[in-house]
């Protein structure tokens, strides 16, 4: 089946080149691309399918390296089928799925599980990302020969974070043969433990216990300096503050073999989202303050922070309408983000072409999956988006199997309009969940 | 004069400082009633009036229901044993139970922050807040004032020290907030470990010497340490406690001379204050639990309509 994506604005974020043509895909690749005359004929001829992106920006299929789909053990929040549904919904063609499902993605079994059931759903890539350790203890090492050859594209405790140096030193050494990221979720639990939101202004005011931020410095330095003793890569999760920016940027500037993402409410919301005891702006690491939005979005601009990823995790009422203490951390992410990250770009903080490769290319080269790119020969994966579309965030209307939003209401410009997967367009629209 | 036009109390952030006053002076009215022979007006009669305490109490709850039955309202008490939450029922659900039997208040203590603010969007029932976890404790802050202002004439301008366990305590967090609001000016004090980093933003002064606390001060507010901290590492010992941050009869003598001493109960005699300073001419303990009755008096009787003093 031949296909045009006809009429766009084709935008290569990596060489920072917007080209008004028309792309030919064959055989899920990207097969010519055309000058608006030679497409003329081509679509004429009646052997392709058009797909009008008439006024849209065509680019290359956003990758969110950093969610969780709940599926195997909790499919009443999210499943595998739901959640890609999701990420359709919101623009992307892969999603990297954290492994604190139940049971654990530690064995092959669960990571040929998930990747059986995003095969039959279709509406997206996904990329599991298996435990560090066994059952996400902090014991013993997952095998991360047999998980890399079931299809595991990198290796965290998300969630239970890993609290052994040693066992941290262990997995970057270990990982090495495989060349996949260790992604870190930077939390000193000694330190935070019992926290619920930041500690400032609003923990004084409010009683709440506070997180300070020095809980995810201390483990970010950690894991920069084992990395450095080490080996390995190492990538840090979910980056919510200012010092962890500037280490970032230290460990950059010595050739640190270091990458970062941030999510967009660390880059939207602060701490004060949670004055009224919202639970939905309940998350781990927590909402900080203005000062650190500001570093994230500097952090951004700079390249010290290389993906914007949205820590998707999904949450019933069940989780969500209860006290404030007692309330689940996290937020749903996908159906929000585009609008969110685009965002930056009409406040002047990143160029089109920064925001793109923040959820396309650094996610593709991180994970070391195809796609962020858009090149003759490669995979056909693209988003379209209308960039002046108008909307308010209706969590009812998402496609997510969870609601748990604080974007509820939220006018936003910007948002993705189709995905095109391995060069077939993915509908999600008439699908019933 | 000003009427009162909440529907809930569930903070002292909430309040302007016109609502206070207009709360204070109103318990200054009632406060007679417990004065008389037969100690109960027809007020309230026919509005039911729910104690939902989730957490232990003895004198708030107490007063609570004394306050409900002299302005002749009916009273019902739930607590965390006897409710449904002991077999796994959401708070929501036990709420939303409560509410279809039409109560008028509902006076709700809970250990999490933020619990009543919770119930408050979800019920038509008027909130007040007896307590929730660290955050706040507003008629505990409004009993604290009426009773400086009976002694000294006024709030504004005292130098108010509060000493203890600053980060844990709900009763503080109140106070500050609706001592500023009257223009008191406040010092909280004690060890670092007890102090939250970001107290500073309320307003206050902050010292870790209970001597600099108690100069001068015109009243010192004794918090509870609650014994069950002790496994967190915020004080090595009680012993230790008590030497450091315990108000003896020879460290009150900094103080000026008419300076009165609180505490909201229950005190630890001998760790946060000595026998002879809780018992002395400066004690005003007994006269807060007094005013309390009449806080929540005026407290109900505002919040169910009535015109304010």
């Amino acid at each position: 089946m031949k296909r045009i994506v006809a009429n766009g604005t084709v935008i290569h974020p990596v060489s920072e080149r917007m080209e008004k043509i028309d792309l030919l895909i064959e055989e899920g690749k990207f097969k010519a691309f055309l000058s608006l005359e030679d497409s003329g004929s081509l679509k004429n001829s009646g052997t392709a399918e058009i797909i009008d992106a008439g006024g849209l920006w065509v680019v290359p299929g956003l990758i969110d390296m950093h969610v969780h789909l709940r599926e195997p053990g909790e499919e009443y929040k999210e499943t595998i089928r739901t959640g890609t549904m999701a990420a359709a919904a919101g623009g992307f063609v892969g999603v990297a799925c954290m492994p604190n499902t139940h049971p654990v993605n530690d064995s092959r079994s669960v990571t040929e599980y998930i990747l059986q059931k995003a095969a039959d759903a279709g509406f997206a890539r996904v990329y599991p990302v298996a435990a560090v350790s066994v059952g996400s203890l902090g014991e013993q090492l997952s095998e991360f020969g047999d998980l890399v050859g079931a299809g595991a594209v990198a290796f965290s405790d998300d969630g239970r974070p890993v609290s052994g140096s040693r066992l941290m030193r262990s997995a970057l050494e270990y990982a090495r043969t495989y060349d996949k990221p260790i992604i870190s979720h930077a939390e000193d639990l000694g330190l935070s433990e019992g926290g619920c939101i930041h500690e400032g202004e609003v923990s004084a005011m409010t009683g709440l216990k506070g997180i300070p931020s020095e809980a995810e410095e201390i483990m970010v330095y950690r894991d920069i300096e084992l990395t450095r003793l080490a080996g390995g890569k190492l990538h840090v999760a979910h980056v919510s503050t200012a010092g962890s920016v500037e280490l970032i940027r230290q460990a950059k500037a010595r050739g640190g073999r270091v990458t970062a993402e941030t999510a967009p409410h660390y880059f939207t919301l602060t701490h004060e989202s949670v004055a009224e005891f919202d639970t939905n702006a309940r998350m781990n690491p927590p909402l900080r303050t203005a000062e650190d939005v500001e570093a994230i979005r500097l952090g951004l601009k700079d390249g010290t922070i290389d993906a914007i990823a949205t820590d998707h995790a999904p949450h019933s009422v069940i989780e969500k309408d209860v006290e404030f203490e007692q309330a689940a951390n996290g937020i749903v992410g996908l159906e929000t983000c585009v609008g969110l990250t685009l965002q930056l770009v009409r406040d002047g903080v990143l160029t089109v072409f920064q925001a793109l490769r923040a959820l396309s290319s650094n996610p593709a080269r991180i994970l070391g999956v195809a796609g962020g790119t858009i090149e003759l020969g490669g995979v056909a994966n693209l988003t379209l988006l209308d960039s002046n579309a108008q909307y308010k965030v209706e969590p009812e209307a998402f496609f997510s199997l969870s609601r748990n939003t604080p974007f509820g209401g939220k006018d936003l410009q910007g948002k993705a309009v189709m995905t095109i997967l391995e060069g077939n367009p993915v509908r999600i629209k008439s699908v019933a969940r | 004069m000003s009427s009162f036009e909440k529907m809930h109390l569930l903070g002292i952030r909430d309040l302007s400082r016109d609502e206070i006053e207009t709360i204070i002076r109103t318990a200054e009215t009632l406060k007679e009633i417990s004065d008389r022979d037969i100690k109960k007006v027809p007020t309230l009669r026919g509005k039911t009036v729910v104690n939902f305490f989730y957490e232990p109490s003895t004198r708030t709850r107490m007063s609570f229901e004394i306050a409900a039955k002299r302005l002749s309202a009916d009273t019902v008490s739930l607590s965390a044993s006897t409710s449904s939450m002991v077999k796994g029922e959401t708070l929501i659900d036990t709420v939303r139970n409560i509410e279809a039997m039409n109560p008028d208040v509902l006076i709700m203590r809970h250990s999490m922050t933020g619990a009543p603010h919770m119930v408050a969007r979800r019920v038509s029932a008027c909130v007040v807040n007896a307590g929730d976890g660290r955050h706040e404790h507003p008629t505990q802050a409004l009993l604290d004032l009426m009773t400086i202002k009976a002694h000294k004439g006024r709030i504004e301008g005292l130098k108010v020290s509060i000493i203890g366990d600053i980060a844990n305590s709900r009763v503080c967090r109140s106070n500050i907030l609706a001592l500023t609001k009257m223009g008191a000016h406040v010092t909280v004090a004690g060890p670092p470990t007890m102090i939250p980093r970001f107290i500073g933003c309320l307003g206050v002064g902050v010292t870790d010497k209970l001597d600099q606390a108690v100069r001068d001060a015109d009243v010192i507010m004794m918090l509870r340490i609650q014994l069950e901290r002790q496994r967190e590492p915020l004080f090595p010992t009680l012993r230790e406690y008590a030497r450091e941050y315990g108000l003896n009869a020879k460290r009150l003598l900094e103080a000026k001379e008419d300076v009165l001493v609180m505490h909201p109960g229950p005190i630890n005699r001998g760790v946060e204050i000595t026998p002879d300073v809780a018992d002395g001419p400066s004690s005003v303990i007994l006269d807060q639990v007094s005013n309390g009755v009449a806080i929540r008096m005026a407290v109900l009787y505002l919040l169910l309509g009535g015109k304010a003093a």
